[in-house]
C-alpha cells in the first residue's frame, strides 16, 4: 500500500520533470531550427564561462530574465481570473500526459511497474476531455486582460478550438474500431511491432486529420490566429508580463511535447521498436547487449572525434576550447565503456545476464524508443511552423468545417463498413 | 477519505452553483457554473462512473460553456448594465443556513432507512457496454433525445437565419 503510493508518486515526479525539462530544449531547438530555415545561425552568443552549448544557455538566460522581471497588471483588469489563467494553460497542458505509456509493463520481482501515471479505461477521451478545457485558460486570460487585442485573441481561439476539437475526436474513432479500447496502452499493444500494422499505415486519412487538427489545438503555425502577431500584436497573452508570460510560453511548448507524444502513441506505435517485438527482443537480449553496447560507444567514439576535431583557435579564448571540452570527454567515455565490453566479454558476465537486467534494458529501450518518435514530432512541428504562412480566418473554417469533418465521417463510415463485412 | 472528498466536492457543487445565480458579472457566473460541472464530473468518477466523468468534462465543461462564454464574449455587456440584484449572495447563505437547520432537526426527530450510495455497475464503467446499453436496453429513451437535439438544431436554424 505505502509502497504503491510511493510509487505513484515518483512516477508522477519523474514524468512531469521530464516533460518540463525538455521545454528549455524544445524552444532551443524551435531557434536554431528557425534560424537554419531563414538561412542564419541562430542563438549562439549567450555563455556561461565560455561555455555556450550551442546556444542552449539562451533558454536559461530567458528563464532567469522571466523571472527577474516586473509583474505588470493594468488597472481595469479583472485580477483573480487574470492570474489564474496562466495557471489553468499551464495545469492542462501537463496532467494531459498522465495516460501517455512510456514503455511496457514491467514485471520486476514479482511486482508490475507501468511509466504511466494512469491506465484509465476512458484514456484517450481523457485527453480530448482535458484539451477541451484548455480553451478556458486563453479565453479567460483574453477576456480578464481588458484590452481589444486580447479579446480578440479569446475569440479567435475559443471558435477554432470548438471548430477542430470535433475533427479530431472523428478522426480517432477509426482508431477505437480497430483496437476495441480506449486504453492508450491497448491501442499500441495492438499495432504490435510491425511498421505496416501501424496506424498510419492502416488508417492515413484519420492520421492525416489528426496531424492537421492537433496543430489547430496546439495554436501553431499554419493555425496560430489566436496570436497573430502581425494582425493582433500577441492575441490573448498581450497584456502578460514576466513569468505569467512564461508560463503561458511554457505551456505552448508543453502542449507540443504532449501532442507529440500522443501522436507517437496512437499512429507510431507509441513503444514498439520498429520490427523487433518485445518477445523477440525479450529472447535475444543476451546478443542485443553483446552487440549493442560496442556499438553504441563506438558511435559515441566517432561522435567525440568529430566534436573535437572542430578545435580551432578562432576567437583567442574560452570559447575555443568548447568542442574539445565536449569531445574529449565523450572519446574518453566511449573508450571506457569499450574497455568494460571487453573485459566482462573475456570473462563470459554477458552471455549469460540475469532475468531482471535484460527486462530493464528492454524496458530503457522501449522508453528510449517513444522519446525518440516524440522528439520526431516536435521537430516536425517546428519544420511546418517555419515553413508554411498563417490561414486567413474564413480559410480556417472553412477548412475545418467544410473540409476536415465530413472527411472524418467518411473515414468512420467507411471503416466501420470494411470491420462489419470483413 | 471518500467521505471527505465527497464533501468536498458536494461542497463547491452547492456553493459554485450559488455563485452562479448571485454573480453580478455573467462571465463570472458562467465561469461558475464551468467548475459546478467539473465538481459534479469528480463525483460521477468517485461513483466509479469514469465514462459519464469524462464526457461530462468533455461536452458540458469543454464544449457547451465555451459557446456560451463565446457569445457573452461577443454581446460584451457591462457589469453595470445590468440591473442590481435584490437578491445577494449573503441573503441566499442565509437562506440556505436556515433551511439547512431546519431539515437537520426534521431529521433528528424523524429517521428514514437511509442507505449508502451504490456504486455504478458494470454497464457504466467501459464505454463498450454503456454504449451497448445505450442501444439496446435505453433505445427509445436515446432516440426521442436525438430527435429533440435535432429539432433544437433546425429550430435555432430558422430564428437565426431570415432567409434559407
Amino acid at each position: 500500500m505505502i509502497l504503491d503510493i510511493i510509487i505513484a508518486a515518483v512516477k508522477v515526479i519523474v514524468i512531469f520533470a521530464m516533460v518540463l525539462t525538455s521545454v528549455p530544449i524544445l524552444i532551443w531547438m524551435e531557434r536554431k531550427g528557425a534560424a537554419y530555415i531563414q538561412d542564419r545561425r541562430g542563438p549562439n552568443r549567450a555563455a556561461i564561462l565560455g561555455v555556450r552549448l550551442g546556444g542552449v544557455i539562451h533558454s536559461l538566460a530567458d528563464a532567469l530574465k522571466l523571472f527577474t522581471k516586473e509583474e505588470i497588471a493594468a488597472a481595469p483588469v479583472s485580477k483573480p481570473l487574470f492570474y489564474i489563467a496562466p495557471m489553468i494553460a499551464f495545469f492542462i497542458a501537463v496532467v494531459t500526459v498522465a495516460v501517455v505509456p512510456f514503455a511496457a509493463p514491467l514485471k520486476l520481482f514479482g511486482y508490475e511497474f507501468t511509466l504511466q501515471v494512469a491506465d484509465l479505461n476512458v484514456g484517450l477521451i481523457y485527453v480530448f476531455a482535458m484539451s477541451s478545457i484548455g480553451v478556458y485558460g486563453l479565453l479567460i486570460a483574453g477576456w480578464a486582460a481588458c484590452g481589444k487585442y486580447s479579446l480578440l485573441g479569446a475569440l479567435r481561439s475559443a471558435a477554432q478550438m470548438i471548430s477542430y476539437e470535433v475533427a479530431l475526436g472523428l478522426s480517432v474513432v477509426a482508431l477505437f474500431l480497430l483496437s476495441g479500447s480506449l486504453k492508450l496502452q491497448d491501442i499500441v499493444m495492438d499495432q504490435g511491432a510491425m511498421v505496416w500494422h501501424w496506424n498510419f499505415i492502416r488508417q492515413p486519412l484519420a492520421f492525416v486529420l489528426f496531424l492537421t487538427a492537433l496543430f489547430a489545438e496546439t495554436n501553431r503555425l499554419p493555425f496560430d490566429l489566436p496570436e497573430g502577431e502581425s494582425e493582433i500584436v500577441a492575441g490573448y497573452h498581450t497584456e502578460y508580463s514576466s513569468m505569467r508570460f512564461a508560463l503561458f510560453f511554457m505551456g505552448e511548448y508543453t502542449h507540443l511535447i504532449v501532442g507529440s507524444l500522443i501522436i507517437a502513441t496512437l499512429f507510431f506505435g507509441g513503444w514498439q521498436f520498429p520490427f523487433v517485438g518485445a518477445a523477440v527482443m525479450k529472447e535475444n537480449i543476451n546478443q542485443i547487449i553483446i552487440l549493442g553496447w560496442p556499438a553504441g560507444a563506438f558511435f559515441m567514439l566517432i561522435f567525440g572525434w568529430w566534436l573535437a576535431s572542430k578545435f580551432r583557435r578562432r576567437y583567442r579564448d574560452l570559447r575555443d576550447y568548447e568542442p574539445l571540452v565536449f569531445g574529449v570527454p565523450a572519446m574518453l567515455f566511449a573508450i571506457l565503456l569499450l574497455m568494460a565490453w571487453a573485459g566482462l566479454m573475456s570473462r563470459g558476465l554477458l552471455g549469460d545476464i540475469p532475468q531482471w537486467a535484460g527486462d530493464v534494458a528492454i524496458f530503457l529501450i522501449q522508453l528510449a524508443t517513444v522519446l525518440a518518435k516524440a522528439i520526431f514530432f516536435c521537430a516536425f512541428f517546428i519544420w511546418v511552423r517555419w515553413t508554411l504562412p498563417r490561414f486567413r480566418y474564413d480559410q480556417l473554417m472553412n477548412l475545418g468545417w467544410k473540409v476536415m469533418i465530413p472527411l472524418g465521417v467518411a473515414n468512420v463510415a467507411i471503416t466501420s463498413a470494411v470491420m462489419a463485412f470483413q | 477519505m471518500e467521505t471527505v472528498l465527497f464533501y468536498f466536492l458536494a461542497a463547491i457543487t452547492v456553493v459554485s452553483a450559488l455563485l452562479v445565480i448571485t454573480r453580478a458579472n455573467p462571465i463570472s457566473s458562467a465561469l461558475m457554473l464551468v467548475v459546478c460541472f467539473l465538481a459534479t464530473a469528480g463525483i460521477f468518477a468517485m461513483l466509479g462512473a469514469m465514462f459519464i466523468a469524462v464526457i461530462q468534462v468533455l461536452l458540458y465543461a469543454g464544449a457547451i460553456m465555451v459557446l456560451f462564454i463565446f457569445v457573452i464574449m461577443l454581446i460584451q455587456t457591462d457589469a453595470g448594465d445590468l440591473k442590481r440584484r435584490a437578491i445577494t449572495f449573503g441573503k441566499i447563505l442565509g437562506a440556505v443556513a436556515a433551511v439547512y437547520l431546519a431539515i437537520i432537526l426534521g431529521i433528528a426527530a424523524w429517521r428514514p432507512p437511509f442507505i449508502e450510495a451504490p456504486q455504478a455497475g458494470e454497464a457504466f464503467l467501459l464505454p463498450a457496454t454503456m454504449g451497448s446499453q445505450l442501444l439496446t436496453t435505453y433505445i427509445l429513451p436515446f432516440e426521442i433525445l436525438s430527435v429533440l437535439l435535432l429539432i433544437a438544431i433546425v429550430g435555432a436554424v430558422v430564428l437565426a437565419k431570415k432567409k434559407i
